[in-house]
């Protein structure tokens, strides 16, 4: 994992004591969000890695799993940057 | 959660007035709405577009507002002293045909109908939070409630897109006389040390296909309002299955309430 993806997991595993998630694991079809969760996700990802996250952003696939997350991280610096 | 409720509304086309105490209050619920808009973008497709529907809303401290308003949903704190004076002003203020509806998980809908001079317009209305995602309602019938108002109250929440299932007044009415028993029980479980809190959760969460367990369920609702729910069931009933787990009156004392204090039976941020 890199440092994002490490980031990312250690803020689920938290959530989630004793799952391992994997890189590609969907986290919403395992049942592990709820819609309160899923903003909290949104508000930590922003604030976490200094993001703005725009309404056309908030599409659930951009949250699914640890690699999606830090995929549109990325994206997201790189168009700011 | 009157955030919730004006957001609904406004998401269905209708023009809401929020009032609150104060402006500081007001900002947090403006903040607040604009979550709830992002939740809205997240799960439901087609999106909204947050810009109309925020436009829709007016955010004020003065009472006089409500002059307009042609049906009102009180959400304030569940303290019957400071609930029984907003009802005596809603009174005076709002239109005489106007209904009320008490978001209230608490307080009997009869007794509140008596500190105003319209009983027969006043009903129930237990909404599940965020209130913009739960497609239904608890209603709960006073005991003046009228057939006609019963029937306002089903419009209204028809046109806010939702459903609801109309039950007589009782204290903690259907919801929550028993998912406050099971919350209770699922504190004991953790005092016996007959399991962890993830344990009993995903108890739930697996075999019965919840989608919180009961633990989480409290620490998103505060745990002491959770303890001042089981204890006005105490109260109401007389009946000792309703008693207060010690652990529960420990964790409220030591300041752990869950979500909003960053720690109760879970860590939060």
């Amino acid at each position: 994992m890199d440092a994002i993806e490490t980031k990312i997991n250690a803020y689920l595993t938290r959530f989630f004591p004793g799952v391992t998630l994997g890189l590609d694991d969907d986290i919403f079809s395992l049942g592990f969000v709820n819609s309160m969760f899923a903003l909290q996700l949104v508000t930590f990802l922003e604030h976490g890695f200094e993001i703005e996250i725009e309404n056309e952003d908030l599409e659930l696939d951009n949250f699914r799993s640890i690699g999606a997350m830090r995929r549109f991280v990325e994206r997201k610096r790189s168009d700011a940057g | 959660m009157g955030v919730g409720v004006a957001q609904s509304l406004a998401q269905t086309g209708h023009r809401a007035i929020v009032v609150d105490v104060s402006d500081a209050v007001l900002e947090r619920a403006r903040k607040e709405m604009k979550n709830g808009l992002r939740a809205v973008a997240l799960f439901k497709k087609p999106a909204i577009d947050p810009r109309e529907v925020t436009s829709r809303v007016t955010y004020t401290t003065d009472y006089q507002a409500l002059s307009a308003a042609s049906f009102v949903v009180e959400n304030v704190t569940e303290k019957w002293d400071i609930k029984k004076d907003v009802y005596r002003r809603l009174d005076e203020i709002c239109k005489p045909e106007v209904v009320f509806a008490a978001n209230t998980s608490a307080i009997s809908i009869t007794k509140i109908g008596s500190a105003t001079k319209r009983p027969a317009q006043v009903v129930g209305m237990h909404f599940m939070n965020p209130v913009p995602m739960k497609p239904m309602v608890e209603v709960i019938r006073g005991y003046h409630t009228t057939p006609a108002t019963l029937e306002a109250a089903k419009r209204f929440l028809a046109e806010m897109g939702k459903d609801c299932i109309v039950v007589e007044d009782s204290p903690g009415f259907v919801s929550n006389r028993v998912l406050m028993l099971t919350i209770n029980e699922a504190v004991f479980l953790l005092q016996d040390r007959v399991a962890e809190a993830v344990e009993v959760d995903r108890i739930f969460k697996t075999c019965f296909e919840h989608k919180m367990g009961p633990l989480e369920t409290a620490d998103l609702i505060g745990l002491d309002t959770i303890l001042y729910s089981i204890e006005v069931l105490h109260e109401s009933f007389n009946d000792d299955k309703y008693r207060p787990c010690p652990l529960l009156k420990k964790m409220v004392d030591a300041g752990l309430l869950g979500r909003k204090s960053g720690h109760g039976f879970y860590r939060y941020e």
